[in-house]
Order: C-alpha cells, then sequence, then structure tokens
C-alpha cells in the first residue's frame, strides 16, 4: 500500500545528469521553477517545454516512469483548473447556471496546468537522478553560509539522510504489526472516521515505541562510532565540482536568460 | 476438523522485475491436534505460508480448506477465521499496546465481538494458560522482560479460543532457559487445552525435543514432511540445502562407524543416552 | 598491565520519581574484575537481566561506574580526556543489526566511523576497502542495506567498526536476532579478526556454542562474575551452569549424562569429534 509511492524515487541509470554534482542540481532545478513562474506567452512555452524535454531526454529515465509520479498529483490539477475555469471574470464563451467560462479563464487554467505538471516533471528529474545521500550532502554543503546565523546545518542533514534510511524499515514494520493485529481480530477498515481512528491505536501504540526504541539504540550506536556533530568531520565522498558542472551553470544561465528575454520582448 | 492445502502458490510482486515465487504447489493436511514444527531458512517461504493458514495472505493459485470450506468462497467468513488458526507473530512488541497486560490479551475476544465479561473470562483463562503469575497481570507489558511478553503475546491469541495456534520463532531472542520454559507451556497447552499446534523455528534441537510430526521447507517447497526421526534420517539432504540434524543424530551415526553397536537413530539427547547405555550393557 | 582490567566495578540503575527521590535502585554490576589481554579472544557467558551488556557498555564509556575502577588500554576511563581515544580503541557492535547502520549504502556506513575521526578522504577509501573484505563483505559495497540478510547486515556494521582500527572490539550479543546461518557466518567472522588481525574480541552472548572457541569464558548472574576460566573447565560444570539459566551444549550435555549415569567418561567434552573418541576407548 504505502510502498506503490514512486514519486521521486531514485532510478539509476548512467547519464550525465546522475554524475552532476549535487549541489549543481539543486541550482538548476530552482531555476527552472523560477523559470516556470516567470514565462509568459506562446515562444516562453515552448521554451520551457523544450528545457524539460531534453533534461528528461539526457537523464535517461523512461518517460513513462516519470509520468508515473503524476498520478498522485493529479487531483490537485484538477481542482486548480477548476477554480480558474469557472471563477476567473471576463468574456463568458459558454454560460451554463450560474456558472460561466471565460476566455480568460480558459487561458489561465491551461497555463496553471503546464505550470503544475512542469513543476513536479522538473522537479521529480532531480530526485530520480540523485540518491537521497547526495542530496543531503549537497544541501548540506549548499546551505553551509547559513552556519553563521547559528542554523544547524550539519545536523539537519543528518537527520534527513537518517529518516531517509529508516522509512523502508518503519514501513515494513508498520506492515507486519497491521498484521498481527489482524491476527487479533483488529479491523482497520469499517466504520465510521472516529471508530477508524480510535482503530488505528492498537497500529501507532506498537509503531511508536519501536521508533524510539531504534532512535535511542541508533544514537548510541553513533556515540560509540566516535559521533559528535560536525566538527572535524572528514567526507568519505566530498562534493567537488567538475567541468561538467560548470557547463551545466553556463547552460542553465543562457536558458533562463531566454526564458526571460522573451517575456520582455514580447 | 483439519486444514487442507490443495496446490498453494504464492508469489510477490507479481508481473514485475522483483517477482519471488514464495510458495511453489504446497499441498498439505494438518489433522487434529497435531503437534507440528515447520523448519527452515529464512526465505525459504514457512513464514509466508502460516500467513496463508489463517487468510491474512491470498494464495496466488490453488485452495485452502478448513473444516472442509473453502476458504475463498466469497461467502466464507475469513474474519472468524482469524479467531479459528491464531497466529502469533515473531516480536511481542508488534502487538502489545495496552495499558496493562490484562486489557491487553481483552483485545482479541473483544474484536470477535464478546461482551466485556465473556472477554475478560477469556483473558482470564488465557493468561492462566500461559503461566504468567497473578501479580503481574495489571501491570504495563511494557516492563516485562522477553520471555514474559511472549507469553503475553500467545495470551493475546489464545484468548480467542483458537483450534490452532501456530507460533512463528516463539523462541528467538531468549535465553536458553527461558527457551525451554516458553517450549514446555507451549507444549502443556496443546495437551490441556487439546489444541493443533504448529511451530515455526530454525533450531533442530528443540523441534526434535516436541513435536510429532516435522514439515522441512526450502524455497518454497516441502522438501520432508514426517516424524522428526523421519526427517533427519535424510540428514545428508538436509545438510545439502544447509541445514542440520541434532547434534546426537551424527553422533549415532559416527558411534556405529567406529564399531559401537548402537542400533537405531536418535534425534533428542534422552535416546541417545539410552541407546548408548544399552550398547555399553550389551557388552 | 592487560588491555581492560576492571577492579570491583558497580553500576546502579538508579530510578527517581517525579520530586528527584529515589524510587529503586538496581544494581546491574556488583563488583565485577575483569581481565582482558590485547589479542585475547574472551566470551561473557549470562542469561538475559545478568548485567552482561552493562557491562559491555562501560568498556567504550557508553555507561560510567557508580564505583570501582577500569582500565582500558592503560587510561583510567574516570579521566574525561581519554573518552574519544578510548572509543576508538574499542569498537562496539550491538545487537540489532537495523539500528546501527546509519547510511543507506554500504560502503557509506563504513566510512561513518573513519570521518567522525577526521581521517583524510584518500585514507577513507583503504579503510572501507580494507574493512569490507576483513568481514568478506566487499561484493556488496553498493548494495543498500535494507536489501541485505541479517547475518550480512552485521558483517557490514563489524566493517564498520574495525575501519576506525580499534585495538578491541565488543560484540553485544550480535546474534540473538541472527538464524543459524547469520549466527555463523558472523561468528567465523569475528574469529578471522581475532586470529588473522590480532584484535582483541570480547564476546557477550547466551549462546554456549559461541563460545567454545573463546580463550576465557566470564559467566555472569545478578551482576557478579560466577566463574571464570577455559571453555572446558568451564563446561564441565554442567549443573552450576543449569542453576545460572544458561545451558550447555548437546554434546557435552549429553557426555555428562551418560558420566552420571556411570560411564566413567572425562568431564568437559566440547565437541562430537571428542566424545566419539572418548566412548571408543570405553568401548
Amino acid at each position: 500500500m504505502l510502498r506503490d509511492i514512486t514519486i521521486g524515487q531514485y532510478y539509476p541509470a548512467d547519464s550525465v545528469i546522475h554524475k552532476l554534482d549535487p549541489r549543481t542540481k539543486l541550482t538548476a532545478t530552482l531555476i527552472y521553477v523560477v523559470s516556470l513562474f516567470v514565462f509568459r506567452g506562446m515562444a516562453g512555452f515552448v521554451a520551457v517545454t523544450l528545457g524539460l524535454l531534453i533534461i528528461i531526454r539526457v537523464s535517461k529515465v523512461p518517460f513513462f516512469y516519470m509520468i508515473k509520479g503524476l498520478k498522485a498529483i493529479m487531483i490537485i490539477v484538477v481542482i486548480t483548473v477548476i477554480f480558474n475555469l469557472f471563477l476567473t471574470p471576463g468574456e463568458a464563451i459558454v454560460t451554463f447556471w450560474k456558472l460561466k467560462i471565460t476566455w480568460e479563464g480558459l487561458k489561465n487554467a491551461g497555463f496553471l496546468t503546464v505550470r503544475l505538471i512542469y513543476l513536479i516533471l522538473g522537479s521529480s528529474v532531480l530526485t530520480l537522478t540523485t540518491t537521497p545521500n547526495q542530496l543531503t550532502d549537497g544541501l548540506e554543503k549548499a546551505l553551509k553560509p547559513l552556519n553563521k546565523l547559528h542554523v544547524p546545518v550539519h545536523e539537519i542533514s543528518m537527520m534527513m539522510s537518517i529518516a531517509l534510511r529508516f522509512i523502508p524499515i518503519l514501513v515494513e514494520e508498520t506492515d507486519k504489526i497491521m498484521k498481527a493485529q489482524l491476527a487479533r481480530g483488529a479491523d482497520f477498515e469499517s466504520g465510521n472516521l472516529v471508530k477508524k481512528a480510535k482503530s488505528m491505536v492498537p497500529l501507532l501504540v506498537p509503531l511508536f515505541i519501536s521508533a524510539f526504541r531504534r532512535a535511542n539504540d541508533l544514537a548510541m550506536a553513533m556515540e560509540a562510532r566516535c559521533y559528535h556533530g560536525g566538527e572535524g568531520r572528514t567526507k568519505m565522498k566530498p562534493l567537488k565540482y567538475k567541468k561538467r558542472d560548470g557547463v551545466t551553470y553556463v547552460v542553465i544561465a543562457a536558458y533562463f536568460a531566454v526564458v526571460v528575454s522573451l517575456r520582455l520582448v514580447l | 476438523m483439519s486444514i487442507i492445502l490443495d496446490k498453494v502458490s504464492y508469489v510477490y510482486s507479481e508481473k514485475t522485475a522483483y517477482e519471488i515465487q514464495a510458495l511453489k504447489n504446497i499441498s498439505l493436511k494438518i489433522q487434529d491436534g497435531e503437534f507440528i514444527g515447520i523448519i527452515g531458512h529464512t526465505g525459504s517461504g514457512k513464514s509466508t505460508l502460516i500467513q496463508h493458514l489463517n487468510g491474512l495472505m491470498r494464495a496466488s493459485s490453488g485452495g485452502i480448506y478448513y473444516n472442509g470450506q473453502d476458504i475463498y468462497d466469497e461467502d466464507y467468513n475469513r474474519k472468524e477465521l482469524r479467531g479459528k488458526v491464531g497466529l502469533v507473530f515473531q516480536y511481542p512488541e508488534h502487538q502489545l499496546f495496552e495499558t496493562t497486560i490484562f486489557a491487553d490479551v481483552c483485545f482479541g475476544p473483544k474484536n470477535q465481538g464478546f461482551s466485556r465479561k465473556e472477554s475478560e473470562l477469556k483473558a482470564f483463562s488465557a493468561l492462566r494458560s500461559v503461566g504468567l503469575p497473578e501479580d503481574y497481570w495489571y501491570r504495563s507489558p511494557f516492563e516485562l522482560s522477553g520471555g514474559q511478553k511472549r507469553r503475553v503475546a500467545i495470551a493475546g491469541v489464545l484468548a480467542m479460543d483458537p483450534e490452532v495456534l501456530v507460533l512463528d520463532e516463539p523462541t528467538a531472542g531468549l535465553d536458553p532457559k527461558g527457551r525451554n520454559e516458553i517450549l514446555d507451556q507451549v507444549a502443556r497447552l496443546q495437551r490441556e487445552r487439546n489444541i493443533t499446534i504448529i511451530l515455526v523455528s530454525h533450531s533442530m534441537e528443540d523441534v526434535a525435543n516436541y513435536v510429532d510430526r516435522l514439515i522441512v521447507m526450502n524455497q518454497g517447497s516441502i522438501l520432508f514432511d514426517g516424524t522428526p526421526k523421519e526427517v533427519f534420517a535424510h540428514y545428508q539432504e538436509l545438510e545439502a540445502v544447509g541445514l542440520a540434524a541434532p547434534q546426537v543424530t551424527y553422533l549415532m551415526h559416527d558411534l556405529s562407524q567406529y564399531g559401537i553397536p548402537v542400533c537405531g537413530m536418535a534425534t533428542t539427547m534422552e535416546e541417545a543416552k539410552q541407546l548408548i547405555l544399552q550398547a555399553f550393557a550389551k557388552k | 598491565m592487560n588491555f581492560i582490567e576492571a577492579r570491583k566495578l558497580i553500576h546502579e540503575y538508579i530510578r527517581r520519581d517525579e520530586e528527584e527521590n529515589v524510587e529503586s535502585i538496581l544494581t546491574a554490576l556488583d563488583g565485577v574484575d575483569l581481565d582482558v589481554k590485547q589479542g585475547e579472544f574472551v566470551a561473557v557467558l549470562g542469561h538475559n537481566g545478568s548485567g552482561k551488556s552493562t557491562l559491555a557498555k562501560h568498556l567504550n564509556l557508553l555507561l560510567h561506574p557508580s564505583g570501582g575502577t577500569l582500565w582500558v588500554d592503560g587510561k583510567n576511563t574516570q579521566e574525561a580526556d581519554s573518552l574519544w581515544d578510548i572509543r576508538q580503541n574499542v569498537g562496539m557492535v550491538f545487537q540489532n543489526p537495523d539500528n546501527q547502520i546509519i547510511a543507506s549504502v554500504v560502503e557509506e556506513d563504513v566510512a561513518f566511523g573513519p570521518e567522525n575521526i577526521g581521517i583524510p578522504t584518500s585514507e577513507i577509501w583503504g579503510r572501507v576497502e580494507r574493512s569490507l573484505k576483513s568481514v568478506g563483505m566487499i561484493q556488496y559495497r553498493q548494495h543498500s542495506p535494507n536489501k541485505l540478510s541479517g547475518g550480512q547486515k552485521q558483517r557490514v556494521a563489524i566493517a564498520g567498526v574495525m575501519a576506525m582500527e580499534p585495538k578491541c572490539i565488543v560484540l553485544d550479543e550480535p546474534t540473538a536476532m541472527l538464524d543459524p546461518n547469520g549466527r555463523k557466518e558472523v561468528l567465523d567472522a569475528v574469529v578471522r579478526l581475532n586470529q588473522e588481525k590480532g584484535v582483541t574480541v570480547i564476546l557477550i552472548t547466551h549462546y554456549m556454542e559461541e563460545v567454545i572457541r573463546a580463550d576465557k569464558v566470564y559467566v555472569m548472574d545478578h551482576g557478579k562474575v560466577v566463574m571464570q576460566g577455559v571453555p572446558r573447565a568451564i563446561f564441565s560444570q554442567v549443573d552450576a551452569l543449569k542453576s545460572y539459566r544458561l545451558d550447555v551444549p548437546q554434546i557435552t550435555l549429553l557426555a555428562h549424562e551418560l558420566h552420571e549415569a556411570g560411564l566413567p567418561i572425562p568431564d568437559g567434552i566440547l565437541t562430537r569429534q571428542e566424545l566419539v573418541e572418548a566412548l571408543c576407548q570405553l568401548y
């Protein structure tokens, strides 16, 4: 059940994008997301579409695999479209009862759908080509300047990577606890909302107890292996920019310049 | 009363790259009142098999009949089946959740729809059966030792009055004394409550001491099915799949090779002792 | 001086109520003396709750004694500045393999320790490779720990400790949650580290079979060391072991029973081979 969620799970492949420094990918994704909100008009649309298609092609992640991740957000897209379609004031094209669809509404809804879908696809390229560990490493290093503002950057990234390691373990454990309680006649499905919420207690109590226990064990194991925060720590795989990262920065900057100038010119 | 498995197969993640056939054409008949041991490696399919017996998992193909009724029949009450075939999982920590032990044991009968009074009576008798002293009953289940938690978990299933009790690795992580205590208790349950017991284990010595019938699983199939003596006679085949007979079985074999006439084979220490003493007496 | 020396070590768990009044005191260690020489393989046996895990946690300063003294590698553990030195030289492997693996890739987990003590990048790679090889897990370096078996995970945990190049490793019931194959894998890896790399090993366990290969065995009960000596000497005292909630390997037990029944078999038989030889000589 929980295992079916596939949005953004790492897809191993041998592509240039997979090999890029995670910081480069983070920056590029950020710029791409901004460009989605900057672009205007058909020319801009063509530019962001081309950009996305090229990235997907280069990443060597099968297209259908990316589309699968969209299913989960389809409901949000539909709701947004409906709101925009009916609630944008302007010249009506079709009217039935009190609702009218306007030309502006149609346009808004269209662009919004594009923006949302491209946003998900664009950022899923990041998670599909970057292992969670690389991602946290990249975040840690990219956010390092915040250390001066007393933001515990190292601790946050350590927590993230530990969470990523334990999510599959806890998912599996949830499954086991569920089965153990089902074997005692528990019922997680029928009944109203209150009854359903109540029926979760036999599932949640063992799960929390186990999670605390694991956290306790893990803290002890980390301490035993001389963990004492980020200070004086070295890395097995330190992040280093390579030539391809430089090229990527240039390409993404050029792309952004095109999108912005298209908006200004047209 | 019996459980019949007819050509049961189970496939994990069917039609994907990760497809694994966990059970392959298992046919099996479990009679009333038997004491059965199931042994096999991690991943041999033994855990998957027992989850089919109470309908928690549904076979990919094949049929399962409980007392002659097809449990996959549309109008068969599978929820009721879970009460008849009680399944105790390996880690008691996965099921204990109430504030007191007694309340926790009441959980099963309450789910079956019994009134509070009836549930409490059943919990009372179940806790008695597993031999947990009464002064523990109103304590938190989380304060208990490993062996005591295991007892409470067994009581929690026993309170549902199952006709068959399936225990998955009930001794894992216990120390030797705790291990023997739990197994003795289970054996007593089988006699006193006259229920069928299915014990999943990977300890040959444990199993040999207690069960009447042994089922050896390997790679999703049944490799051997018979009395411990019959099964352990195949100790060479067992070894080929990485399992081993009890040490005393090998000892008997070694002794006869060295010319000490021990007659017959042994699977428990007691048997080995008798056979050796007989051989020396005849000398 | 010995690598580890404990004199009259005491550890009390003190439970306080909300007003900081002492509610109860549990003495987990009660005057323990322990001597471990560099390069030795020492086993500590005891049932659950005998204090053996508490003792293990003192050896790399995860716990501090309430009384008595402990020297590790010539340093008094009371002195605060020796903490990281001792942790680096005394590695620790725990019971649950899942709860001690930090990273999502095997090699990155093994690198965690060296990273913490500030080893330069180029040397980390060498250490990771060497320690994964020493436990036979090098071919899994790129794998996710979630896909490994229990025995393999535990070997990764050992590699993670070995990568810090400690003089000694303490294993706190490393096999309690494993199946027989996993147990064998882990034990073989530990024995190999001891014999080939000269690492001092302290193995905490309740499986008697695992201590046969040790140089010295300590038996604990109620926070005290109640027996110590070479495995053979320990195993010859079957009745004493039983009284400490432990049991002896099936073969040793059989030899003991035969002795009781009047066959003049020597004490402290450990292996099947020894028993066969002893019986052949008598026959």
